[in-house]
């Protein structure tokens, strides 16, 4: 399912002016991720795909549907957000019934919903700890059951705000695991990060912003490429972006196997 | 100035011990790191040192814990927090909910010690520029990015000018620049003789700014600790959960397939990197 901002602006009752002028259209199946610095509009704009905010100026559409035409409730069965802070998200006394929530409430058969979370709890680890109550949990873990709460909602759209932080090496590869499954079940994943090498091994699409506006939108070797845009949005480049360059080497190999295929080149 | 001494310790009515028979010296004036994968203890002893536990939490702590020569489980938490500073992991925590903007949430913990008026706004204004968040003070702390937020909490607790400051992966919320900017004020603070603990993912960050690390593994023991470049390439970070970073990643392949001599010491961050890879250095195009 296809999403759209045209023109959108959004204006906080406090008068900040947090997104400004922005057109965006992300295609079905693709893995997108938005950098930038804190306060830049990231949340805020993806806060419109599930109706959260509505634009104070501009449309967002959701595949054919217009955001302003749809209430939240509505807007859930295509889009699951997962957000920053668990402790938003999260509210019932057991594991499995937070992530039983959404399904339940999308009017899932029965046993359409149980295989679902079942195997978001699978996906995300957290299995053996279905019957613990969510406050026991650790915050990498509260975060990675707020993921399977949406996971079980078998939306076409997922929305990720931050979600590598305070995830171990292990967590991370988990979440580069599921990144890559919904894509190949031809969903749309749309991710928040500051964590530029997760970002350069894992996503399609880069959009780099700042106070509100976007500064650069391309693949993570172009945008990760153009170091006025990286120190404009307070970000940097991968670390093996930034070694070649260190090494003033002209291509910038943003993963392991491309550095060190580059060596091998030079080697020869 | 930090002692632990076999410390274990288990949350109320559970009977598994987090953190089982721990011994931990930490030196004056220092900044030490502490990796460890998720779950393995690195909230639990965080508290310890900061006397959120037992004072707060509650649960099961043996052992002695004395930080800044006060005994944390004979002080009061009262006693204990002038001693040692704890910036927790989720800054939407740490926000006191008490106050309308930043400027009042900064300056409340020295409200509440009565510091005079003047010094409080003196000391607000330092906060200010030291995290550059002058332009958040006459924002509602709610009103700010999970990542704005968080540069509060810091402050919140920096202003507080304590011996000790413990800080649970106080980077989590922040972009890259704001990432460095922290770590950068916590060299700052240990020049000024603040004793810091640090526990965080971000390995190249901990090899830049830390003096040692030691690792949290196998859910309960302080297994091992070194200065920060052995540590950070120890081999068994991966088995750890821990990880490593990409230079160190690459290095290690590198080394693997002869491109590397096989006695090379691995590195950690971009200037460990930068001579691992001379050799490479590209010198027709620079």
């Amino acid at each position: 399912m296809d999403v759209s901002f045209t023109g959108v602006s959004y204006t906080y009752p406090s008068g900040v002016e947090a997104v400004k002028s922005i057109d965006l259209s992300i295609p079905a199946g693709q893995r997108f991720a938005i950098v930038g610095q804190n306060g830049a509009g990231k949340t805020t704009l993806v806060r419109h795909l599930n109706g959260i905010f509505q634009p104070t100026i501009g449309t967002v559409a959701v595949g054919d549907w217009e955001t302003k035409g749809h209430s939240i409730a509505e807007l859930s069965a295509r889009v699951g957000y997962v957000f920053q802070n668990p402790d938003e998200q999260l509210f019932a006394r057991k594991v499995i019934d937070d992530v039983a929530f959404g399904p339940k409430n999308l009017g899932f058969a029965p046993d359409r919903a149980a295989a679902l979370v079942a195997a978001a709890l699978e996906q995300t680890g957290l299995t053996a700890e279905a019957e613990t109550h969510p406050h026991h949990l650790s915050l990498s873990e509260r975060k990675r059951v707020a993921l399977a709460a949406v996971l079980a909602m078998d939306t076409p759209i997922v929305v990720l705000d931050e979600p590598t932080t305070g995830q171990d090496e292990r967590g991370v590869r988990m979440i580069a695991t599921i990144v890559a499954n919904l894509v190949a079940q031809g969903r749309t994943v749309i991710a928040i990060t500051h964590d530029m090498d997760f970002c350069a091994e894992n996503f399609d699409r880069v959009v780099a912003m700042a106070r509100g506006a976007i500064l650069a939108d391309g693949t993570p070797s172009e945008v990760f490429a153009q170091d006025e845009v990286l120190r404009q949005a307070r970000v940097e480049a991968p670390q093996l972006g930034r070694l070649a360059e260190a090494l003033h080497w002209p291509e910038r190999p943003l993963t392991v196997e491309g550095f060190v295929a580059q060596l091998e080149m030079y080697r020869a | 100035m930090i002692e632990l001494n076999d410390v274990s310790y288990a949350y109320p009515d559970t009977d598994h011990f987090v953190l089982s028979h721990m011994n931990l010296s930490i030196p004056a004036g220092s900044v030490t790191g502490i990796v460890g994968a998720s779950s393995s203890g690195k909230t639990t002893l965080a508290k310890i040192i900061s006397g959120f536990i037992p004072h707060v939490d509650g649960g099961e702590l043996t052992g002695t814990v004395v930080v800044d020569g006060v005994t944390i489980a004979d002080a009061t938490l009262a006693d204990a927090v002038s001693h040692v500073g704890l910036v927790i992991q989720s800054p939407f925590n740490q926000i006191s909910g008490a106050k309308f903007t930043v400027r009042e949430e900064l300056a409340f913990g020295l409200e509440n010690l009565g510091t005079p008026r003047e010094e409080m706004a003196e000391r607000v204004n330092e906060m200010a520029e030291l995290l550059s968040i002058g332009d958040l003070l006459d924002r509602s702390p709610y009103a700010l990015s999970g990542g704005q937020q968080q540069l509060v909490a810091i402050a919140s607790i920096i202003i507080m000018r304590t011996p000790v400051l413990v800080m649970d992966e106080p980077t989590s919320q922040l972009d890259p620049g704001g990432t460095r900017m922290v770590f950068d004020v916590m060299s700052k603070l240990r020049d000024t003789g603040v004793t810091i603990v640090i526990f965080e993912h971000k390995l190249e960050l901990l090899r830049e700014h830390t003096d040692r690390v030691h690792v949290l593994a196998d859910h309960q023991l302080l297994i091992a600790e070194g200065p920060s470049r052995t540590m950070l390439t120890d081999s068994r970070l991966e088995e750890w959960g821990v990880g490593t970073t990409r230079f160190t990643a690459a290095a290690k392949t590198a080394r693997d397939r002869g491109l590397l001599a096989s006695d090379t010491e691995l590195p950690v961050s971009l200037t460990d990197a930068v001579s691992t890879f001379a050799s490479y250095r590209n010198t027709k195009g620079a």
